[in-house]
């Protein structure tokens, strides 16, 4: 796999996360996904965005144009140095949630991704990869 | 600071989301119109969301809890616009908008109020029962 392009925002403040959008917005248009599949991307990186920030306190996302033989993708990874995910299963499951939310934000960010993989250990941190590949 | 404007028209309040808003802005959005709805008594609130690419769980929310509280206030909350790829992207999140009524344009939404606030649901049937 070839990263051909990287950007990294800090995923502080709710502002960040509207700019975390922004960048997904113009990089999966500059991809050449369809607007339906930019707005799922989309979607997706504003629910793990504000997961790192409610969970994470915060963290650093990763955007990067990525190509495979064959196919072009974007690659977001969202990493915090929070309490980490005891129970990645049950944080999977619909209406799961420890922060008074609907908890639809980890496995709806899944539904909308081609792509989606959870780190954790408890303690040191949490990172999350999205990857969206181009409809060929 | 940034603010979103409500607007009274008749007997319903307008509000146009015309920016891709933040958290506290949802936030900020959802106290204002509550703030409103006691001030004004009105019977209706109308929400624009066709300017908006995207409603995330938390904008999603805060349109659920803006009907919920609305309800409570004896107001009729319906929103409008929402543009195609932001209703497939919803159900896939797994949205479902409990309690929330929909048109496609403000027009009908306003149409739609004015028969809600008219003869509320539930009442034609219900009373002709006891």
């Amino acid at each position: 796999m070839h990263v051909e392009r990287t950007s990294t925002l800090e995923v502080r403040t709710s502002e960040d996360v509207v700019r975390v959008r922004q960048e997904v917005r113009n990089r999966s248009g500059a991809v050449g996904f369809s607007l339906v599949d930019q707005t799922k991307f989309v979607t997706a990186a504003s629910e793990i965005a504000r997961n790192t920030i409610d969970h994470g306190g915060g963290g650093l996302a990763r955007i990067e144009t990525i190509t495979v033989p064959g196919k072009r993708g974007l690659r977001l990874v969202f990493e915090d140095q929070g309490p980490g995910i005891a129970d990645i299963a049950l944080a999977m499951q619909d209406g799961y949630s420890t922060a008074g939310g609907l908890g639809m934000g980890m496995p709806g960010a899944k539904r909308l991704s081609n792509e989606f993989y959870v780190e954790s250990v408890p303690g040191k941190g949490t990172k999350v990869t999205l990857v969206r590949w181009k409809a060929t | 600071m940034e603010q979103i404007p409500i607007l009274k028209v008749g007997r319903c309040l307008l509000v146009s989301i015309q920016i891709d808003m933040h958290d506290k802005l949802a936030m900020a959005l959802q106290d204002d119109l509550t703030q409103k709805l006691v001030e004004t008594r009105a019977r209706g609130v109308l929400i624009d969301i066709s300017a908006l690419d995207l409603v995330d769980s938390f904008i999603g929310r805060m349109l659920s809890n803006i009907a919920a509280m609305a309800r409570v206030l004896d107001t009729q909350t319906v929103v409008v616009g929402m543009r195609p790829q932001v209703a497939i992207t919803l159900v896939e999140l797994g949205l479902t908008l409990p309690g929330i009524r929909t048109a496609l344009d403000v027009d009908r939404g306003l149409a739609l109020i004015n028969k809600l606030i008219d003869e509320p649901e539930g009442d034609s049937g219900a009373r002709g029962a006891h």
